[in-house]
């Protein structure tokens, strides 16, 4: 059988799955499609979080990302993990004693106001599509692959399954749904790490393997690692070259948006009481929490796979692969795959037969190069998104891995892409047409324009995401400071002061989202569109600080305006403080009900 | 006012657990993972030191220790001062 066979067998088996268990627990009432009638158990709920949560960033593109940069990539794993302890610690147990099922309508009842749910709604909108724009570059990447078709038509086709699959069904199709997606891709990430870490380091647990010694050597792996880049002309994998103050902020903003991220915190209102509220972010945390510590892993092995596959003769002077060897070594098929989606490529640039792989802006290497007659880096495109799905290629594992690994990325696109559109149609159909503007729309109503909203969602994310602004985990990156800045302040100063007030909320929000969005759109372009930006992020506007670790100071501006205008503003009333008594406190905690 | 001054002791027993959780989980991510790591470098950990092991995995498994002990905490806190949910 055919490795294309074989992929097709396995995403035809795995959505088959998805699709059984979206018909067998389809939403009725509107009460189900959002919140499955609360009957989840924290840990089912966690593993559903997770499967939400982590996504076409997490899978396919972070470890990529890891891999060509090493330690200062860092900022990844400990910023979308540490923002569950804002989450838990923070928010989940209050907005699930509150008993409604959006953020919007939390933020529209504690600060009184219907601008502020309006005002909310827009954050959330905003925050979401950028994220699912995220989400299409990694659908796209995964797509190609597996149909063997350039990234456009990837994922244009890629579109059309996400929006027929976030149709299905609600929240407790996406819930059960989503367990088993996990599942999926919890395998599909672990298995071929395994694999990999077994051959490199004779250890099965790739998280301990990472810290433990390369077999072929006998030197630790990450000794061997940093020796290997360095010989090429590279950043040493382990030390610290990025800006510091713009790796803390960066970090700060990924944890801050993780927490104002409205699909994650919806997942907490589907718990039955406050106290599982509380259990349900650790268990989320521990299943995500299996793939963040496989990831940095499978980052540095495929890196150093990758630089022994590209010098296969003990390095430089052992010389670089060759064109013949490229073409006809089985090891290296996967090159010839990969160059048909477009996202991979080489060019014997001298002409000497052999591609030769380093950095050729650096000075050492350029040295060595101008004495070798080597004429720059000739694998000149590696897009960092298809480090995880070429992997188990690269490694040479078996044709099931491989078809296993394509089923896990699309089931992380997928399922986040589906709670996400799932955020966006509620938060449109549910707070705007329901809450503000038509109050007396039928259930069926409802449930239409939420589909509507749905559909017009994933339209602009397939259009803005064939011109990405980033790799698919930077996109996301740039969705949570765009939350990290409105969403996230709203909420904890809705929870923890009882002084901010109407227009104290409505101000921050507003300012935090406007400065967030307006560094976003000088660094990558207004609406994202390619070369309308005023400044890059590798010479930003305000020090060095890029526009993907810009959320943190809104998030500081958010805190501030908002202050600022409560404090010059009429008090909160009184009834409103009794609400955030209430909100304080877990018992009396009911069944949800919506307006 | 019994019941409001056992309210005000419960929020504040909270917001005290959430503080030094916080403390400890900024320290061991911006600090260890970023900030000290120049300090921690004398400290070997498999090829690297310790402030890449906390940047890289530390972190995330003191995130978890936290996030269950805030729970754990919590859920007998609820019932000490009679607002568990019955």
């Amino acid at each position: 059988m055919d490795q294309f066979t074989i992929n097709l067998l396995f995403v035809g088996a795995s959505f088959a799955l998805y699709i059984g268990i979206a018909i067998w627990a389809r939403a009725g009432s509107t009460s189900e499609f959002y919140a499955a009638g609360r009957g989840v158990h924290p840990v089912t709920n966690g593993m559903a979080t997770a499967a939400d949560w982590m996504s076409a960033a997490s899978f396919i593109s972070m470890a990529g990302l890891i891999a060509f940069t090493g330690y200062d990539n860092s900022t990844f794993l400990m910023g979308w993990t540490g923002g569950y302890v804002l989450l838990a610690l923070l928010l989940a147990p209050y907005l699930r004693k509150f008993g409604k099922y959006t953020v919007s309508e939390f933020i529209g009842d504690r600060f009184y106001s219907q601008t502020a749910r309006i005002v909310a709604v827009v954050c959330l909108i905003v925050a979401s599509t950028t994220y699912v724009i995220g989400q299409m570059t990694g659908v796209g990447v995964a797509f190609g692959r597996f149909l063997e078709v350039d990234n456009t038509t990837g994922l244009l086709i890629g579109a059309a399954v996400v929006f027929a699959y976030a149709v299905f069904g609600g929240m407790k199709g996406v819930t059960y749904t989503q367990v088993a997606q996990y599942v999926v891709l919890i395998m599909a990430y672990t298995i071929p790490a395994i694999f990999i870490s077994l051959q490199l380091t004779g250890n099965p647990i790739p998280a301990l393997g990472l810290f433990g010694d390369h077999v072929a050597s006998g030197e630790p792996l990450l000794a061997k690692l940093d020796a290997i880049v360095r010989e090429l002309g590279f950043n040493e994998y382990t030390a610290h070259h990025s800006d510091t103050l713009n790796m803390v902020l960066f970090t700060l903003s990924l944890m801050i948006g993780t927490a104002g991220l409205p699909h994650v915190i919806m997942r907490f209102f589907t718990v039955p009481k406050v106290s599982d509220a509380r259990w349900s972010a650790g268990w989320a945390l521990v299943f995500i929490a299996l793939l963040y510590l496989t990831a940095p892993a499978v980052g540095a092995m495929a890196r150093l796979n990758i630089s022994e596959m590209m010098w296969p003769n003990g390095g430089i002077d052992g010389g670089a692969v060759t064109v013949q060897q490229i073409e006809e070594d089985q090891r290296y098929d996967w090159m010839a795959t990969w160059q048909k989606t477009g996202l991979l490529g080489w060019e014997d640039k001298n002409g000497d037969g052999a591609i030769q792989y380093y950095n050729d802006a650096n000075a050492d290497l350029q040295a060595i190069a101008a004495e070798k007659g080597w004429a720059g880096n000739e694998l000149t495109n590696f897009n960092r998104d298809i480090l995880v799905l070429a992997n188990p290629e690269i490694a040479n594992l078996p044709g099931w891995v491989i078809g296993l690994v394509a089923a896990g990325g699309l089931a992380a696109a997928l399922s986040t892409a589906a709670g996400l559109l799932l955020a966006i149609s509620s938060a449109v159909s549910h707070d705007l047409i329901k809450g503000s503007f038509n109050p007396g729309i039928s259930e069926k109503g409802e449930l239409m324009s939420a589909r509507v909203a749905m559909a017009v969602a994933i339209v602009v994310a397939t259009y803005l995401g064939l011109n990405p602004p980033g790799f698919a985990a930077q996109t996301v990156a740039l969705a949570f400071g765009l939350a990290a800045a409105s969403i996230f302040p709203a909420l904890m100063m809705g929870i923890f002061s009882t002084k901010v007030n109407n227009s104290g909320a409505v101000a921050g929000m507003l300012a935090g989202l406007t400065v967030t969005l307006l560094y976003i759109f000088l660094h990558k372009g207004w609406f994202f569109i390619p070369d309308t930006n005023s400044f890059t992020d590798a010479d930003p506007l305000l020090g060095t600080i890029k526009s993907t670790s810009f959320g943190a100071i809104g998030a500081m501006i958010n805190f501030a305006v908002a202050y600022t205008v409560s404090g010059m503003t009429k008090p909160t009333p009184d009834h409103i403080r009794e609400l955030v008594e209430s909100v304080r406190v877990p018992r009396g905690a009911g069944a949800a009900q919506s307006k | 006012m019994a019941e409001n001054s056992s309210k005000s002791a419960y929020w504040s027993a909270n917001v005290r657990i959430i503080m030094i959780s916080l403390v400890i989980w900024a320290i061991v991510s911006f600090g260890f993972g970023i900030l000290l790591r120049p300090m921690l470098s004398g400290i070997a950990v498999g090829g690297t030191d310790l402030g890449f092991w906390f940047a890289q995995q530390g972190s995330i498994i003191v995130f978890l220790i936290l996030i269950f002990n805030y729970a754990w905490r919590m859920n007998k806190l609820d019932r000490e001062h009679g607002v568990d949910e019955e």
